[in-house]
């Protein structure tokens, strides 16, 4: 597992790889919150390159909506494959948090305020 | 007859060991030459059933996980067992979003996960006695 950050304005992009489960979950949270309290105010998840999720990977991605929330950001996810997306599309979270194919699209609903 | 097969692993409750454990599931399954979206399910489902076992069952103490596999013609059959704390109400356990341990970013989803993702599921369970998940998967129905 690891995560790559890139930044892009007051949007933090949070490059995910390998697997998300409860035993690599906590690293990513930790990661993720460390990295966003330098001063950003949204975050995109890049999913490219995970290649496993579970429902321990929801509870991840909702906790870090609720920290962007607080700070009126806005949490997207790009590129999420099938068994992601199915995990994503069962867990209800797709009625607050958008998906997008790919970062340019995300980056661009962002700047536009969607 | 129909093709039949068995294992049966004996693991500890240490979260390092939810990647083995749906690694070598995937691995016992592919016999029965399952879809990549049948692999990703029951992945995803046993990942769900251990990490219970880790997190409510044990409560994150260490003791032995039993996983057990078995085929039999294109049905998979996958039992995970603790002997934690047990759950006592199940059928609240079984509600999605349910969790009882929302300020660990717990999302409630694990048995809507595992109901979802396989066929049938059967959980039994006894206060502090431990928890038996059963999970069926009918593997290539479509082919």
């Amino acid at each position: 597992m690891d995560i790559n950050f890139m930044k892009k304005n007051d949007i933090l992009i949070a490059k995910v790889k390998g697997e998300l489960d409860h035993h690599t979950s906590d690293i990513f949270k930790e990661s993720i919150n460390n990295e966003y309290q330098k001063g950003y105010k949204n975050i995109i998840l890049d999913l490219k390159d995970l290649n496993f999720m579970d429902s321990s990977g929801i509870g991840m991605i909702l906790g870090r909506y609720k920290m962007v929330k607080d700070k009126h950001g806005t949490l997207a996810i790009v590129g999420a494959n099938s068994q992601l997306f199915k995990v994503i599309e069962l867990s209800g979270i797709l009625r607050v948090i958008n998906c997008y194919k790919s970062i340019e699209e995300a980056i661009n609903s962002m700047q536009r305020g969607i | 007859m129909s093709y039949s097969n068995k294992m049966e692993l004996k693991f500890l409750s240490k979260s390092q060991n939810e990647s083995f454990a749906r690694t070598v599931v995937a691995a016992f399954a592919a016999q029965l030459d399952p879809t990549i979206e049948e692999i990703a399910d029951i992945k995803t489902a046993v990942s769900e059933a251990v990490t219970n076992c880790i997190i409510h069952g044990y409560e994150n103490k260490i003791d032995y996980i039993i996983l057990k596999a078995e085929i039999e013609g294109n049905k998979l059959i996958v039992e995970v067992i603790d002997n934690g704390v047990g759950i006592e109400d199940i059928e609240k356990a079984m509600e999605p979003l349910y969790t009882t341990k929302p300020d660990e970013d717990r999302s409630g989803m694990g048995f809507t996960v595992m109901q979802t993702f396989m066929d049938e599921l059967e959980v039994e369970s006894e206060k502090g006695k431990g928890t038996r998940v059963k999970m069926v998967k009918y593997i290539n129905t479509n082919k």
